[in-house]
């Protein structure tokens, strides 16, 4: 007798909380060739904008957190991913159709790219930030802090987990909240994180996942009044164009698609885009 | 005797066949059916599942913001926040001059005084309707204080310029049964809304409905409220928790409608305290026009004793308006 196996259906991640799509919609997940994995949410707009509400209500306290203190909850993510490293790499096979060793090299991959983008928490202010000279007996420091909601196309194409881990993690880096489009046709691995982040301490809200249609959502959160800076890196096939004049109505910061082996590759850039100057003068003592 | 203490004290006599006294009240009040609690639930839920959208959506969202009792309750109030307050009451959202005024701004009574001065030519005058201002009376929150005083309160808060008076009942005397003691001092706060020039300002009785631990408590202080003369009964003061909830709000409308079928007077209701988001908002005007009809979505018969609302209401209506989301930083800081 054979047994009937059961396949899952995947919610999607707001808030610290997995809630089915308030659309009530599903969308199959197939292998490339073809064959049915597992029903994911379809989220709508009223699902990006409850993530939008998520994500501003953990910014102060994820921005708030010390430097240092970031660094080891992102690191203890890479420590996580590690040890699930087996499951993402069936996935990964499954959805992708990629061989098993390509697969463990997309994860040991993003792991590392997680693990140097965590190091930087603690280090790109005093890169990025400066002491200006000033004609005057004042201090004068500018340092950068972080944007607030930051809403990201994740990557459409190559690996599904490195892609996202690529977008992800440098808008976390800085203390900013995500709101992330998952990979439409792979998005597995975006889940899997999900429940990777659900058991580690990140606090809910920092970093929410929707599945679905990056086409019907993008455009909601780029014209959504309250995310402050957008990353399109996996925009390339949309009208992006549309999409960033869109963001230009309520002045977000805006990164543009990329596309290639090499969208998205790990660069300090990708932290401080996400950043607002913030520039301070402070008395010299007169002695 | 006023004419209205007259008024109230030959109908209540009608109804209780006596004075009323606590044994009278007693026998009155507990000769009302019971609530059923579970199909009073179960009604409000299924009212709260109404889908409203577009154009019936943009009526509500209007509507709503013409029935809130924009209200600051706290401490830590300045004649500065009771301005601030005001000019949101006045302009609600600065970027769209269509957006309707709320009905009235609710502040503590040594704040009227404030309030009146900041509206200006937005208050209510005999001649022109306006923003009314209510002040909260009686040793509000509590209650907890003599005759006496929760009297001078309301006289203060009248000589000021309120336009209407939010009053609590006594729990305490309400829940050990004596009813006499809360009827009397409803009628006395009554008489206290009295205007030199003999107008009388709107009474509302705040029933603190989070204390009296019953639907049937409920049911029974609405009738007392009413019986005694409240223009309007309130569900909480926002201070105790449970607030307003939609089957108590519910229970209490039912009082107001079986009331409107014995007098043909109609009474209004004001659910207050943890209405935050327009979705809530729209479940209680589903409410209020399926249990007593259209006809009570007007500021002289049902209100919405809220803070927050207001802003979510306005991020509801910016989104309507423009066809994308509106965040925080595009409303008032209260």
């Amino acid at each position: 007798m054979t047994r009937l196996a059961v396949p899952k259906t995947y919610k999607l991640y707001i808030g610290g909380k997995f809630p089915r799509s308030e659309s009530g919609r599903v969308y199959p997940v197939t292998t490339k060739q073809g064959d049915f994995l597992a029903n994911a949410a379809k989220a709508s707009r009223k699902d990006a904008r409850h993530a939008v509400l998520a994500a501003r209500a953990a910014v102060s306290g994820w921005a708030g957190t010390t430097a240092y203190n970031r660094a080891q909850v992102l690191y203890r993510i890479a420590e996580l991913l590690e040890g699930r490293r087996a499951q993402f790499i069936d996935e990964i096979t499954a959805s992708e159709g990629s061989s098993p060793q390509a697969a463990a090299a997309q994860v040991d991959e993003a792991i590392d790219r997680w693990v140097w983008y965590a190091g930087w928490a603690d280090k790109y202010v005093q890169v990025a930030g400066n002491a200006n000279p000033v004609s005057g007996p004042f201090f004068n420091l500018s340092v950068p802090e972080p944007t607030g909601v930051v809403a990201i196309v994740a990557p459409q194409a190559g690996g599904s987990l490195l892609g996202l881990v690529s977008a992800v993690a440098p808008a976390l880096v800085a203390g900013n909240t995500v709101v992330v489009i998952a990979n439409e046709a792979m998005p597995l691995s975006a889940i899997s994180l999900s429940e990777v982040l659900a058991t580690s301490d990140v606090p809910g809200g920092v970093l929410n996942v929707l599945t679905g249609s990056p086409a019907e959502i993008a455009p909601w959160l780029a014209s959504h009044a309250d995310v402050n800076a957008l990353d399109l890196v996996g925009a390339g096939a949309l009208d992006w164009v549309d999409l960033q004049i869109q963001a230009a109505e309520t002045l977000k910061r805006v990164l543009p698609p990329e596309n290639g082996p090499d969208a998205a590759a790990p660069s300090l850039h990708r932290i401080t885009a996400f950043t607002e100057t913030k520039t301070v003068w402070h008395t010299k003592a007169l002695i | 005797m006023t004419s209205t203490e007259l008024a109230t004290r030959e109908r209540t006599l009608s109804l209780l066949g006596g004075e009323a006294t606590d044994s009278n009240l007693r026998r009155y009040l507990h000769g009302i059916p019971g609530v059923d609690a579970v199909g009073l639930e179960q009604r409000a839920a299924a009212l709260g599942t109404r889908s409203i959208k577009t154009s019936s959506k943009k009526w509500a969202i209007d509507t709503i913001i013409g029935l809130i009792d924009l209200t600051t309750l706290e401490g830590a109030d300045t004649p500065g926040k009771v301005r601030s307050l005001v000019a949101k009451a006045i302009t609600p959202d600065p970027a769209d001059p269509s957006c309707p005024r709320v009905a009235a701004v609710c502040v503590y009574g040594d704040m009227v005084g404030d309030a009146v001065r900041a509206l200006g030519a937005a208050h209510t005058t005999p001649a022109q309707p306006g923003i009314n201002v209510a002040a909260v009376a009686t040793a509000f929150p509590s209650g907890r204080a003599s005759r006496a005083v929760k009297l001078a309160d309301t006289a203060d808060a009248i000589a000021a310029g309120a336009d209407e008076i939010d009053m609590v009942i006594d729990r305490g005397a309400f829940l050990s049964g004596r009813y006499g003691e809360v009827f009397d001092e409803i009628v006395a706060v009554k008489a206290a809304c009295a205007r030199p020039d003999g107008t009388t300002a709107h009474l509302k009785v705040i029933l603190e409905t989070g204390e009296l631990n019953t639907y049937d408590n409920v049911r029974r202080a609405s009738w007392l409220a009413i019986l005694a003369g409240g223009d309007f009964i309130k569900t909480s003061t926002g201070k105790v928790s449970p607030a307003a909830t939609l089957p108590v709000t519910l229970s209490m409308l039912e009082v107001v409608r079986d009331w409107h079928r014995l007098t043909g007077e109609k009474i209004g209701v004001k659910p207050a305290g943890g209405i935050r988001t327009s979705k809530d908002a729209i479940k209680y005007l589903v409410t209020v026009a399926e249990t007593v009809g259209e006809e009570w979505l007007v500021p002289e018969l049902f209100r919405f004793g809220a803070s927050s609302l207001l802003n979510d209401v306005l991020l509801q209506r910016q989104k309507l308006a423009t066809g994308h989301y509106s965040g925080p930083a595009y409303v008032t800081i209260d």
